[in-house]
């Protein structure tokens, strides 16, 4: 940890390759998720509340395009937010090449299903036969 | 090239000094239980595919008591996640911040504890009156 990575940032690392703009864009999500997460946060557990949440909340939700549109972008900037910090964490944590290779395998795998799992309902979710 | 891997459990979880390393850790320790939650969540989600019964059933892993506990929690982690992280972006974006860190983080607290609070408030409100 160097000086800078005081309080969970850490310094921008030198040079032009992939580890810099992981590093900006760690900032730039982190300002979308801001107010993306947030507002869905207070959305869902505050402005509804979470016992007033069922099938038909969605279904509702769902019946606007927009509102696809906007947890689309909350799936994606949040999984690619999150598990790049969870390979920060992964790099500081697991130190041996092969051992650090699998468990970031697996941590990629299952970001991709859950990925992928996310768009595939935001975006076949039928409302009509619902 | 290499670095020291004194990694037990005492290196992951023991104090290591520092001014900031208490914020180090809560910003890892919400972020990687906030990406916990999101893979519940998304996992949830999908199963809006299988019908209005099966999701419907399935609602309890938000709605049992236990789950609305979870739920501050969750408040917890998003609310501070939130709050660091800006302070960081702030202190990146305007080098000079850095100088004030020590202040940037009293604000930090200061705000932290003014939305959490009342928020935590409302929800612990809302799940002893739904339940009572």
């Amino acid at each position: 940890m160097s000086e800078r990575s005081e309080g969970g940032g850490h310094d921008r690392p030198a040079g032009s390759g992939f580890e810099p703009r992981a590093w900006f864009f760690m900032r730039l999500s982190g300002v979308v998720l801001l107010g993306l997460a947030v507002f869905h946060l207070y959305w869902m557990h505050f402005a509804i509340g979470v016992d007033n949440i069922d099938f038909q909340t969605v279904v509702g939700r769902w019946s606007n395009p927009l509102w696809r549109i906007y947890d689309f972008a909350l799936l994606v900037f949040a999984l690619s937010h999150g598990f790049n910090g969870l390979r920060y964490a992964i790099e500081d944590y697991v130190r041996r090449p092969g051992r650090r290779r699998m468990v970031k395998s697996i941590a990629y795998v299952a970001g991709f299903l859950l990925i992928s799992a996310g768009a595939y309902i935001i975006f076949t979710f039928d409302i009509g036969a619902a | 090239m290499s670095q020291p891997t004194n990694v037990g459990l005492r290196s992951w979880i023991g104090y290591r000094g520092g001014s900031g390393y208490l914020l180090w850790l809560l910003h890892r320790a919400t972020g990687l239980g906030v990406l916990m939650f999101l893979a519940l969540h998304i996992v949830n989600i999908f199963l809006l595919g299988f019908g209005e019964e099966v999701f419907n059933k399935l609602l309890y892993l938000y709605q049992a008591p236990w789950a609305r506990a979870m739920e501050v929690f969750l408040l917890f982690g998003v609310t501070f996640h939130a709050m660091n992280g800006l302070r960081i972006i702030i202190q990146d974006a305007f080098p000079r911040a850095w100088l004030h860190q020590r202040r940037l983080v009293a604000v930090e607290v200061v705000l932290f504890l003014a939305v959490f609070l009342p928020a935590a408030w409302i929800m612990v409100a809302d799940f002893l009156g739904g339940a009572g």
